[in-house]
């Protein structure tokens, strides 16, 4: 693969998508169209996060990438593989030590640090695109702020079911302009989009969009002062690590139906595992 | 006293050929204007242009805004012009198809203005919702249905409801009862006449029906090949008509 | 006692490996060169170099046999490679008026200057399994006749020199690139006949179909149909003129349209236009029809809200990579996605009977 240039893309789609980028942190929650790559993956797998990845990798750059929460579901093993061979940085499983995480469907669970990057793959960027099939009016009711209509769709949900019925992808109002739709996450993860201290930034391979949340941007989840908005999870704690607090996976035992509950984020689960070893090990 | 509304000289041509030319007026606060002609007349091209739905080519909308006091509505920023369509101003559709959600309840269609102009209180928006159901006749247990379960002036009535929750001070009607059959329709002329009155609303009503103007509307112009051929009071207008177009319209009517 | 799953990256080695052996077949049966796939399967190729978007009949057959020969899989491979290519600048426009033409038809007049040359073509095949093809056997020499010299004038200018048919409209303006721009709508004519011609043949082929059955019916006929080749020349700087860098087979379709008219305009036939790389005449004919129904704004037409009309429509979906990728990407792991929704239904369930409760109280 040493025919490639470093990180797949040549250096000017790289200095395209930078430019959106740079335009996407500029205003965040906005989505800034890009002349998108057809990449060695197909479209849907994560095309998007892989193009920002590669526009913003250096070689000093540690990666990490994960899917559902875990590195070693197919499609990460896949990805990590890709940039190995075409950047060959450094990788690691540890949140804390990657430089850049490039994520699909989770955010970690350890809380992320200042020069970390965050990278989304994203299937649909538009947060209105299941109430109004057509982009040329989706552009039109961001750029004129229409929001109404979003709300008539969780306010439909509360008459029908009694609660908002969105459990990812759950939309989000970006420092009280954009709403924004914070890819399929499960909206367990929304209150960690707000303030943080990472930079996140969002790519739709597909839709040909990027869009960005600054360090520190204020992201609230859309909600009704009397149905507020709730970040669910299994009532569990996780059967490996004991975690309470983390987003759980719910994994079929056997035919009749067990079950059992344990953390998404592997790395996480793993590294509260290895401490709780090591404590019982010292005594 | 300030108008309400101000039209000067608005012009709106297709082509070669004339929507409506050289219409001006003034609409005064609680004033219930009625456009009556033929179809082609330009009645409904001039609606539109007053509503900010078609762009004039000549001539000036102003409003007497809340906020700014008055603003030509042509010139003003679309963002502007969409937030008044949503506050101050509503747009009562001939088809009730046009202007309702019809995938979306009845009660979600009345909140959804309210939810546009910032209510995020569920429990707020749905007790409105649901005394505005009451105030257009519908039944408080129909409120999670869907229009497209409704009669055709059920419908009418819920967009009716969807127009005026917001406390609109101009509502732009387009043949309100067009579509209906006549006891359907003389219902809702009965519900439309109080709730303007209760509410001190201004509204400008497009209709080729003169029964329409002569029950709602305090002032009347006629409207011929995109001209106003004559105006006043409307009961002046229709028991003395001075143009040989309105003594046509109004002669065609007293024969049926 | 649960361990979380593991091994990821060994069940993919091992999985690549199978579909290595799997692509081979059996070893007892003589491998497929990638020459032949090229000379004997030419019209797979062609299709693969039109959706690709890259002239290059090697890189397309081998990319079909490594796809197995699943066209969109080899279509992708395609694209992948082209994303690396530099671009080193784009050639002067192709005259397709001076196309060396080895089938040309029209539809619309019995004779014209050039004549009609069927060419290589199945029209008048009759749809019979040719079990000799099973044995190996010589193809038979076709008669060669004298190649015609001068360049063979399009059918649509004849209607053209008299006024019946709508002007073509000249611009040196550069044409946008949907592969280096994101698409925005609204498209012009040559943005939306980029997408079509590197669109899915069968969707373009049902949406032409949809209009011959009355979703936005435009009474096409094909005033002409041209295959052939065309040299592609490129200015270069250093030396200050255009030289020829190469050759390309082409398939050119020019249907003549409905006419319209108005009061003050007279009546006059109106185009559609469609142009792709190698003999694919299929999806040529069926890119005129759409681009054709996609004009209908610009010609003043209705728009009776057909599919074809629709050019977000059209354009959104035509791209098979886009939306193969998408569909399969279902296949994905979805646990976290699919847990929170798992919540969800069962705290809505949980809900049910309290509800039932109060509502009885």
């Amino acid at each position: 693969m040493n025919d490639y240039n470093f990180a797949y893309l040549d250096e000017q789609t790289k200095r395209m998508i930078r430019r959106a980028l740079l335009k996407a942190v500029a205003i965040p929650g906005y989505q800034v169209p890009f002349a998108s790559r057809e990449m060695p993956m197909p479209y849907g797998w994560g095309t998007g996060g892989v193009q920002v990845t590669a526009a913003c990798l250096t070689p000093e750059d540690v990666l990490k990438v994960i899917d559902q929460g875990a590195d070693d579901t197919t499609n990460a093993v896949s990805i990590r593989k890709f940039f190995q061979r075409t950047a060959g940085v450094a990788t690691t499983e540890h949140t804390g030590e990657a430089t850049l995480i490039q994520t699909r469907h989770r955010i970690p669970e350890t809380t992320l640090h200042e020069g970390q990057i965050l990278v989304y793959q994203v299937p649909i960027p538009e947060p209105l695109r299941f109430l109004e099939p057509r982009e040329t009016e989706t552009r039109k009711m961001h750029a004129l702020e229409d929001y109404g209509l979003m709300h008539v769709k969780l306010y439909e949900d509360i008459a029908r079911h009694g609660v908002i019925a969105t459990a990812y992808a759950y939309p989000v109002k970006v420092e009280g302009r954009y709403v924004m739709d914070p890819s399929p996450i499960p909206k367990f993860d929304n209150p960690k989009l707000s303030d943080s201290a990472a930079l996140q930034l969002f790519g739709a391979g597909r839709e040909q969009r990027i869009y960005a949340l600054p360090p520190y941007t204020t992201v609230v989840s859309l909600d009704f002062e009397d149905y507020p908005f709730e970040p669910t999870k299994a009532d569990h704690a996780c059967a490996l690590c004991g975690s309470a607090e983390s987003y759980l996976d719910e994994v079929i035992m056997d035919d009749a139906g067990g079950r059992m509950f344990v953390c998404s984020d592997t790395d996480y689960c793993a590294t509260r595992r290895a401490e709780q070893d090591k404590s019982s090990a010292k005594i | 006293m300030t108008p309400l509304l101000q039209v000067r000289g608005l012009t709106k041509r297709y082509g070669a050929r004339i929507g409506c030319a050289d219409v001006s007026f003034d609409l005064w606060p609680g004033e219930v204007m009625g456009i009556v002609g033929e179809s082609g007349s330009g009645k409904s091209t001039l609606l539109n242009c007053l509503a900010g739905h078609l762009a004039p080519d000549a001539g000036r909308v102003i409003f007497d805004t809340r906020a700014d006091g008055s603003r030509d509505t042509v010139t003003m920023p679309e963002p502007e012009r969409r937030m008044l369509g949503r506050t101050d101003w509503a747009f009562v559709h001939q088809n009730p198809r046009d202007g309702l959600r019809m995938g979306v309840s009845a009660g979600g269609n009345v909140g959804e203005r309210l939810m546009a102009v910032g209510a995020r209180n569920y429990g707020g928006i749905r007790a409105t919702a649901l005394d505005w159901l009451g105030r257009v006749e519908i039944a408080a247990d129909r409120v999670d249905d869907r229009p497209s379960s409704f009669s055709g002036g059920m419908q009418q009535r819920l967009q009716i409801a969807r127009n005026l929750v917001t406390g609109p001070r101009l509502v732009f009607m387009d043949e309100p009862t067009g579509g209906l059959d006549v006891s359907v329709q003389a219902r809702l002329l009965d519900l439309l006449r109080g709730l303007v009155r209760r509410m001190g609303l201004s509204a400008i009503i497009v209709t080729h029906d003169l029964a329409v103007v002569r029950l709602l509307a305090d002032r009347l112009m006629v409207m011929k090949s995109g001209l106003v051929v004559e105006s006043g009071l409307t009961d002046q207008v229709l028991d003395d008509p001075q143009h040989a177009y309105t003594q046509l319209l109004v002669s065609s009517v007293l024969q049926v | 006692m649960y361990v979380a799953v593991k091994g990821g990256e060994r069940a993919i080695e091992n999985a690549h490996a199978f579909l290595a052996e799997d692509r081979r077949g059996d070893p007892a049966v003589p491998e497929l060169s990638v020459a032949q796939i090229r000379e004997q399967m030419a019209l797979a190729v062609n299709r693969v170099m039109a959706e690709g978007s890259l002239y290059d009949p090697d890189l397309a057959a081998l990319a079909i046999k490594q796809a197995r020969g699943d066209l969109i899989e080899a279509i992708f491979l395609i694209r992948a490679y082209r994303t690396t290519l530099p671009r080193f600048g784009s050639s002067k426009p192709l005259d397709t008026g001076a196309m060396a033409c080895h089938r040309r038809i029209s539809a619309t007049f019995k004779d014209a200057p050039g004549g009609q040359v069927l060419g290589p073509t199945f029209d008048y095949t009759h749809r019979l399994l040719d079990f000799k093809l099973m044995a190996e056997g010589e193809a038979p020499v076709a008669p060669v006749a004298e190649p015609r010299r001068e360049p063979t004038p399009h059918i649509t200018e004849f209607l053209n020199k008299d006024g019946m048919i709508e002007e073509e409209a000249q611009s040196d303006a550069m044409p946008p690139d949907l592969t280096r721009e994101p698409l925005e709508l609204p498209a012009d004519r040559a943005l939306r006949l980029q997408s079509i011609t590197r669109g899915d043949e069968g969707f373009i082929l049902g949406m032409a179909y949809s209009t011959q059955r009355g979703y936005a019916r435009n009474h096409a006929f094909v005033a002409e149909l041209r295959i052939g080749t065309c040299s592609v020349e490129m200015e270069i700087p250093e030396l200050g003129f255009a030289v020829e860098i190469g050759e390309v087979t082409l398939t050119e379709c020019e249907t003549v349209n409905q006419f319209k008219g108005s009061k003050t305009e007279p009546a006059q036939f109106t185009r559609g236009y469609g142009l792709v790389f190698g003999q694919t005449e299929r999806k040529a004919i069926a890119m005129a029809l759409v681009d054709r129904a996609l004009r209908w704004k610009e010609l003043g037409e209705d728009n009776s809200g057909a599919p074809a009309q629709d050019e977000e429509f059209v354009l959104y979906h035509a791209d098979n990579i886009q939306a193969t990728g998408f569909l399969e990407h279902i296949k994905l792991p979805h646990y976290v996605d699919f847990q929170s929704e798992l919540e969800l239904v069962r705290k809505l369930r949980a809900g049910v009977p309290e509800a039932l409760r109060e509502a009885a109280e």
